[in-house]
């Protein structure tokens, strides 16, 4: 019995090695090994010439000067005596041996006199003028050398033909090549772009981390109405934070003209917000809520602070813009701070939409959220059974309204019972089914969805290479190093979120307890427990990506996304392997120096 | 008044802190909760502030039922409610004004305060209460850079700075040496007497106990064993808190 089991288990390992063979054989052959190949002559001269080649990098070069140094030669040897002119010992001069011979012959070439150090061709000159390379030469320390080269097999001629050694030297001081100056300007391109880059997805990353924490995450809960009611404030939010920079926009064409008017609305509007933020919001929290008036009122001032920061932002905007401009091509070496300005101004105006979307967004929420969470606690169970219902059934609706709208925008189906009814009546349902399900003042886990949400999405956008998202934004924004920044800094923002919250999940509890037992509200908790514990990790990580993105963007102009990639793959692509060598060197010495600096600033921080 | 009635966590996996607890807390009481480790203290002082959410029961205080509180009234009653803990909790890298100001979060407006904005009563407050347990020339450093009993001071101060009604204390001098558990203790007894603060306190050992509290409750396995003087522990109550092989020590 025994023995039979140890049998099964020598053939089931015999299998098992078997198929690990199969396994590998079939990589082989999928994978093109071949090694037969590798050993072939001419490819070996190929490779020896590229290595070579790539052993010179083309950076340093100088001007040189070259000396004519000739001889006279027969072919063959004439009759009688050679009527033989006496070199010009002053100078370099060529002495053969012997000073006639047959075609085809060798003859040895000594030279005398030349600067130590010299090297060059050495050529026949037939009486047409081409010149024929017999060998070279390099001169020794005492200037002399001596050549032993064949003769080129001419016709027989009686004239005396001319055996020519070139001398070049090497003038003046080494300067950088062309190919180095370009590599140069490339490669602070592609420094630059892995810093903007590691700077934007930083910035976004971070609060996405927060999202993506289960430790911060999996105890928020909200009952039905809260949850419905936030998703609608949202909704309404955005929408009227996007109108309010619309209208906003208009006051501010008008005044577009007048940079006096301009300078002069910008200090008025940030005033009035300043005021009307001041008067709304008090810095003691009361014990009794303040009347219905008062805090309608508070809501105007709030309202009009908004708007008067919208204002403000797109003046802003525009000053910039109108101030970048004026400078662009007025600053001399510091042309670069002109564009700097005019481009924030640039970017201020694309973004303040999405902003005030976003804080109209957050703050809609926030209110209706809250006000839910009231209103669940007033209701008795069988009205906020009914209240669940309507408001579930209706943000399920809108929901996946927006869902079909997407779908529609995507293929283009163009019918509007299929990408608008159905969908917004499946939510309808689902809605309501859901608000059927749970108990009408059950706590949802919502934080727990958010959570998991944010970490499929981070997973998906990070599984993406930053090289195929070049592709996307190269036609968006077409070919260039910005084009490699967006790329970069999305691919960013998924890792170093992931990284950054799995720091977030890392850090000790007990701060955190002790801030929320002193009744801080979420974001207090936040930034007086969690934000102090993980600065120095997430510095840390910041260095490390920086130094990830310096390494992709030498690689990412491969795609279009500019930097110094583009230029390697252009040099490689036309077999300048002297100049992809200075590329290669120069991503080799920033990668390497990123990396040392980024170690040693990371040890600083931890 | 405190009045914790029928109270009953089990955790996720099903272990049992806390079993079927009900006791009442006078205004002013010194109330010592004692017992061996993992027999439900510190669990019991978290299900009051709710860091811990009750399976069952009910904790009304002020005739407030705590239990069925929303999110933000919580915020409200969890601010009168100061806590002070074992390893102290503080932020360690951040300076330990901060930490006690920290202890106004539930007050000031959320908006500024996450720019680090306090008025400057606050400043102030906490300057008085780092003063009144012996350490304003701490005030700029790091908190990890106090020593242990120093930390635990912070903690106290963060806690009264507060304004609290209540405190719920765990096993505050567990992590210290028995000279600076004395002195910790002391802050806790001042506090209880001059401000008229309500005091939970869970502790180990039996001495404070007698020294220090007013009434104490035992809990075994979650469950209670004990409320009363803590005079009235004598040698048969104590196998029955701390198990048949305990010892008295001192």
């Amino acid at each position: 019995m025994k023995k039979k089991s140890s049998l099964t288990r020598s053939i089931l390992i015999g299998l098992a090695v078997a198929l690990v063979i199969i396994v590998y054989a079939y990589g082989f052959q999928v994978t093109k090994v071949n090694f037969e190949e590798t050993r072939s002559e001419k490819r070996l001269e190929q490779l020896t010439r590229i290595i070579r080649a790539l052993a010179h990098p083309e950076i340093i070069e100088y001007d040189q000067e070259e000396v004519f140094v000739e001889v006279p030669i027969y072919l063959p040897c004439p009759e009688g005596d050679i009527d033989y002119p006496e070199p010009d010992t002053s100078g370099p001069y060529l002495v053969l041996d012997p000073y006639c011979e047959n075609a085809g012959e060798f003859i040895v070439v000594r030279g005398e006199n030349f600067m130590p150090g010299n090297r060059g061709p050495i050529n026949f000159i037939p009486p047409s003028g081409a010149s024929l390379t017999m060998g070279s030469f390099e001169v020794d320390a005492d200037g002399k050398f001596e050549e032993r080269v064949q003769l080129p097999k001419r016709q027989p001629l009686e004239d005396a033909q001319i055996v020519r050694a070139i001398a070049r030297q090497n003038v003046g001081a080494p300067y950088f090549t062309s190919v180095a100056g370009a590599t140069f300007d490339k490669i602070i391109e592609t420094i630059f772009l892995a810093l903007l880059a590691t700077t934007f997805g930083t910035i976004i990353a971070i609060p996405m981390s927060f999202m993506a924490a289960r430790n911060l995450m999996s105890d928020v809960k909200s009952p039905l109405m809260s949850v419905s009611l936030m998703i609608l404030g949202w909704l309404i939010g955005m929408a009227l934070g996007f109108l309010a920079t619309r209208y906003v926009r208009l006051l501010n064409d008008l005044l577009a003209d007048n940079t006096l008017m301009m300078i002069g609305g910008l200090v008025l509007s940030v005033f009035v917000a300043l005021l009307a933020i001041r008067w709304a919001v008090s810095t003691e929290e009361e014990e009794e809520g303040p009347g219905l008036g008062l805090r309608a009122a508070r809501i105007m001032a709030m309202v009009i602070a908004a708007l008067g920061f919208i204002l403000a932002t797109y003046l802003l905007a525009d000053l910039l813009y109108l101030l970048g401009d004026y400078l662009t091509g007025k600053l001399g070496p510091f042309d670069f701070i002109g564009y700097f300005i005019e481009q924030t101004g640039a970017a201020l105006n694309i973004v303040t939409p999405l902003l005030a979307a976003l804080a109209g967004g957050a703050v809609f929420g926030g209110m209706l959220s809250q006000f839910g969470l009231v209103l669940s606690g007033l209701l008795s169970e069988g009205a906020a059974k009914v209240v669940n219902f309507l408001l579930a059934a209706i943000t399920g609706a809108i929901l996946l309204a927006i869902f079909g709208a997407l779908v529609e925008w995507l293929y283009q189906i163009g019918n509007p019972v299929e990408t608008f009814i159905i969908p917004a009546a499946i939510g309808f349902l689902l809605g309501g089914l859901l608000s059927l399900r749970v108990g009408p003042k059950d706590l949802l886990p919502i934080g727990s969805i958010i959570y998991t949400i944010m970490r499929t999405l981070l997973n998906a956008v990070r599984a993406i290479e930053p090289l195929i998202y070049v592709i996307i934004f190269v036609v968006w924004v077409g070919i260039g190093p910005f084009a490699g920044a967006l790329a970069l800094a999305l691919h960013t923002i998924a890792a170093l979120a992931k990284l950054y919250s799995e720091q977030v999940e890392s850090i000790s509890s007990g701060p955190l307890e002790a801030v929320t037992a002193t009744g801080a509200t979420r974001i207090q908790t936040i930034v007086y427990a969690v934000v102090p514990q993980i600065i120095p990790p997430y510095i840390s990580f910041t260095m490390y990506r920086w130094d990830i993105n310096v390494r992709m963007s030498t690689i990412i102009g491969f795609a279009g996304g500019g930097g110094i990639g583009f230029l390697l793959q252009q040099n490689i692509r036309l077999l300048d392997y002297r100049a992809a060598a200075v590329q290669m060197l120069a991503i080799a010495i920033v990668v390497a120096s990123m990396d040392y600096i980024s170690s040693a600033l990371r040890k600083r921080f931890v | 008044m405190l009045e914790v009635k029928n109270l009953t966590k089990i955790y996720e996996g099903g272990v049992k802190a806390l079993d079927n607890v009900s006791f009442t807390v006078e205004p002013g009481e010194f109330l010592a909760v004692i017992g061996l480790s993992g027999s439900g203290k510190s669990t019991l002082l978290r299900c009051i502030n709710r860091l811990v959410e009750p399976t069952e029961g009910q904790i009304l205080w002020d005739g407030v039922d705590v239990t069925a509180a929303n999110q933000s009234e919580m915020r409200l009653i969890r601010r009168k409610i100061g806590m002070v803990f074992q390893h102290f909790n503080l932020v360690s890298r951040s300076q330990v004004l901060t930490n006690v100001l920290a202890g106004r979060l539930g007050y000031v407006n959320p908006a500024l305060s996450i720019f680090n904005r306090f008025p400057k009563e606050d400043t102030e407050a906490a300057m008085r209460q780092l003063e009144r347990v012996g350490i304003q020339d701490q005030a700029y450093k790091r908190a990890d850079e106090l020593s242990g009993g120093q930390q635990q001071r912070v903690g106290i101060a963060r806690a009264m700075i507060q304004e609290p009604e209540m405190l719920l204390v765990d096993e505050p001098v567990a992590s210290l040496d028995p000279v600076l558990a004395h002195t910790i203790m002391q802050y806790l007894e001042t506090i209880n007497e001059e401000d008229g603060v309500m005091v939970l306190c869970s502790l180990h050992f039996l001495d404070l106990v007698h020294r220090y509290a007013d009434r104490a409750i035992a809990l075994n396995d979650g469950i209670m064993m004990f409320d009363g003087p803590p005079k009235a522990i004598d040698d048969e109550k104590f196998k029955e808190i701390y198990g048949k092989e305990a010892e008295r020590v001192g």
